[in-house]
């Protein structure tokens, strides 16, 4: 063995060739079978993908970091199933491009944020965390309440429909106007909003100004959508308590 | 920079700065506006600059035609120069988040300034502003001293460094405008990743060359190091950043990897960061200058051998041991799990093949802050991996996962690994680098040592004792089954821990700052030769 290395030192492209190899396999055995989940794990009947609105929020979730300090993957683990809810699916960010799974919790879990807290709640929380829960260590976010900018929509719904997500043509023509017809109930485009998502998806001022299309409406229509996409895991929870 | 290049090379060297130029000059008038377009003019700035150095330069004279008989240190200095620029940026922002973290506060009511922004400028500012340009800075000395070769050409080194820092300076100011993939260690965008690609690859074809030069039979351990460094990361950062674009003229994508694809993608990358970037690299700068301050050859050469081939083929199996307990399938945990404990046997072996040669010589250890340096790294590079595969074992991971112990980990690492072995490391080049037998104030480098050892331990014992308490708060029930803690009782808890951190992390700062200042008094005295011997063209053998 330790002749053939003494040789193998002497060629470069031997050395190359030998670490791609050796560097190769754990990945290959690891990802490799993860492509074949589609198989392995069904996604359940009611899992819908974001609404455009809860994707600019989602962007803004990602633009302004909020990741690095809150994870979105509650683990089996009894203290995280009473402290957050049912444990995360693997189907439940099957449409997450990227997963925000997350690494840290300085803050909280959010996978189980949705429906927790109001929308009130939530612009309090953002603008002035301090206000509603004195020790918190969270930044403010005061810049939320600038207008949404949606001109970016049409093509991220493109982009992710070619991705594989379940958004018709529709539904990319319509995106801007979905957006504002979600955060402006009762308004001509929140019928077309109804038409193409149906009525799961709320739909109302989520920042309380139904005049103002804001960062604010989108980011808490995203974070009110954490967990909501899908009952399959207090299904499967309910199933496995009985 | 111009006088040791050839007419010829200067040519070359501006018809790629016009090339660069335009490239960013299409990139700003095609996004118009936004990050890519400013990133755009970042670009055209660049091209500009170095386009009217090299012309202004064109016809000065021919360098001496002895200079192909010498090694080429040009760029080495001034990859070292940019290690300090990054440490300083890096380090100062890591303090600067530490402090918010204490006194939330303190954020100015600017975007570009919250802590979500500037937490990836920090750890990209670290990993790859400082630890990357170390990592080029010092192989390009290695590999041409153990080749005994010059670097194949003069023009690829600077086409590295100089289009890796710009790829590290469009990532920073993007993050602060908001511009991120999310995706932790990777989160430049796409157009910063392809850079990335051509630089990487520009890197790897010099390597071979030089190496394709070489005046030794045999090719130095070092050196295996750098090319799994080089090798595994283009690897790892192909893949993990696929993506589409939303549009060719703006920085949004959206990664092809989803859900749980997507975080065993991430993982598999994010842990391979730590071992091929963080780890493989530094070792090979270890191998090298350990030996030449300690003027003892490596221990074992067997071991040496053990231990790299074991580092690069465990490694690669152990990401997924940052998803215990998730949606990751459990055989893919268990996978990651059973390597990383393996992975303590080819770790173990590195750090006491590193210790070991210093048999002998240890009364230089106790009088050689550098040495000492070195020293520390080797140690904390045995700490750190030990505590790696004990966090990796899934019933301790269950405590240790989303808590500040991994943080307290990482750092041990960072600081007490890495940083350690590249201070060593400059502190044995830069003198030697600028003629002289040491560096302008020895003093300085003591200080500086033993700032850094006293803030690492600082540091890393506060985390370890805020993680721990965290972990354990979280899992608490009280005699009635309820939890004992709400979430925002172990935040306030942290209190403590967050302020000595700060502390920590600022002496570390303070040494650092020492250092720059210590390079550059030194390097404003250069003389302008290397102090070692000059290259022979016979080869010994």
């Amino acid at each position: 063995m330790l002749k053939l290395h003494y040789n193998l030192e002497k060629i470069s492209m031997g050395l190359v060739a030998a670490i791609i190899v050796a560097a190769s396999i754990g990945g290959i055995v690891e990802i490799a079978p993860l492509f074949t989940i589609d198989e392995t794990v069904e996604l359940p009947d009611d899992l819908r993908p974001h609404t455009p609105l809860e994707l600019a929020g989602r962007e803004i979730y990602i633009r302004e970091g909020c990741y690095a300090c809150h994870s979105q993957m509650v683990r089996s683990l009894a203290d995280e199933l009473d402290r957050y809810g049912p444990y995360s699916l693997a189907s439940e960010s099957a449409y997450d491009h990227p997963m925000l799974w997350g690494s840290k919790r300085t803050g909280p879990d959010l996978a189980r944020l949705g429906g927790k807290y109001s929308d009130n709640w939530h612009v309090a929380h953002l603008i002035d965390p301090r206000s509603v829960v004195p020790a918190s260590i969270m930044p403010a976010y005061p810049w939320l309440a600038r207008t949404l900018d949606t001109g970016l929509l049409p093509d991220s719904l493109a982009t992710l429909a070619r991705l594989g997500l379940p958004y018709d043509d529709a539904m990319v023509a319509a995106a801007e106007a979905d957006a504002l017809g979600q955060s402006r109930p009762d308004s001509d485009a929140t019928d077309g909003f109804r038409e193409r998502y149906g009525e799961r998806p709320p739909a109302r001022a989520f920042d309380g100004d139904p005049s103002r299309l804001t960062e604010m409406d989108a980011l808490i229509a995203y974070l009110q959508s954490l967990g909501r996409l899908t009952d399959a895991p207090y299904r499967i929870l309910a199933e496995a308590s009985q | 920079m111009t006088a040791a290049l050839t007419v010829a090379e200067r040519q070359i060297g501006l018809l790629l700065s016009i090339m660069l130029a335009l490239m960013g000059l299409v990139m700003a008038a095609t996004a118009r506006h936004g990050v890519m377009s400013l990133h755009g003019f970042m670009a055209l700035g660049l091209g500009i600059g170095l386009t009217l150095m090299l012309a202004g330069a064109l016809y000065d004279p021919e360098p001496p035609s002895n200079r192909l008989h010498r090694y080429y240190d040009e760029p080495t200095r001034f990859g070292i120069a940019m290690t300090l620029v990054w440490a300083m940026i890096g380090m100062g922002v890591g303090v600067w988040v530490a402090a918010l973290l204490y006194w939330p506060e303190a954020t100015p009511p600017w975007p570009a300034t919250s802590f979500g922004r500037l937490r990836p400028v920090h750890t990209t500012g670290i990993i790859f502003g400082f630890g990357g340009n170390a990592l080029i800075a010092t192989s390009f000395h290695v590999l041409q001293r153990t080749s005994r070769a010059r670097l194949a050409d003069s023009i690829s080194p600077w086409v590295v460094l100089l289009g890796y820092n710009l790829f590290c300076a469009w990532a920073v100011t993007g993050y602060l405008m908001g511009s991120t993939q999310s995706k932790e260690y990777a989160e430049a965008e796409w157009y910063a990743d392809l850079w990335l690609v051509v630089i990487w690859l520009t890197y790897f074809a010099l390597y071979l060359r030089t190496l394709a030069r070489r005046n030794e039979p045999h090719i130095y351990v070092a050196n295996w190091y750098y090319l799994a460094f080089i090798l595994v990361v283009a690897m790892l950062h192909i893949v993990n950043n696929l993506a589409l674009p939303v549009r060719f003229t703006s920085a949004e994508s959206f990664p092809v990897w989803s859900g749980v694809q997507d975080a065993m993608v991430q993982w598999w990358y994010g842990h391979n960061a730590v071992a091929f970037f963080l780890t493989a690299g530094f070792l090979g700068m270890l191998y090298y200058f350990l030996p030449v301050r300690s003027g003892r050859p490596i221990w074992s050469y067997r071991l040496s051998i053990v231990s790299f081939w074991g580092i690069t083929f465990f490694y690669i199996w152990v990401g997924s041991h940052h998803l215990h307990y998730t949606a990751l399938p459990y055989w893919a945990q268990t996978l990651g799990m059973t390597f990383s404990v393996m992975l303590l046997v080819p770790s173990w072996a590195s750090a006491g093949n590193a210790i070991a040669t210093l048999n002998g010589a240890w009364h230089k250890v106790r009088d050689d802050a550098t040495l000492r340096f070195m020293f520390v790294a080797a140690v904390f590079y045995g700490l750190s991996t030990f505590e790696g595969s004990f966090l990796a074992i899934r019933p301790v991971n269950s405590l240790s996962h989303y808590t500040d112990w991994t943080v307290g980990h990482v750092h041990s690492g960072t600081l007490g690994w890495v940083a350690m072995i590249i201070f060593g490391a400059i502190y044995t080049l830069v003198p030697q680098l600028s003629g002289k037998t040491g560096m302008a104030s020895p003093r300085a480098v003591e200080w500086h040592f033993w700032l850094a050892v006293t803030g690492t331990l600082i540091y890393v014992v506060s985390m370890w004792n805020a993680g721990i308490t965290q972990g354990l708060m979280w899992r608490a029930y009280d005699e009635n089954g309820a939890l004992s803690y709400s979430f925002v009782q172990s935040v306030e808890a942290m209190a403590p821990y967050y302020l000595l951190r700060t502390i920590g992390g600022g002496l570390f700062l303070t040494g650092a700052a020492f250092c720059a200042w210590n390079c550059r008094a030194t390097m404003r005295k250069a003389t302008g030769q290397a102090t070692d011997r000059p290259l022979v063209t016979q080869p010994v053998e």
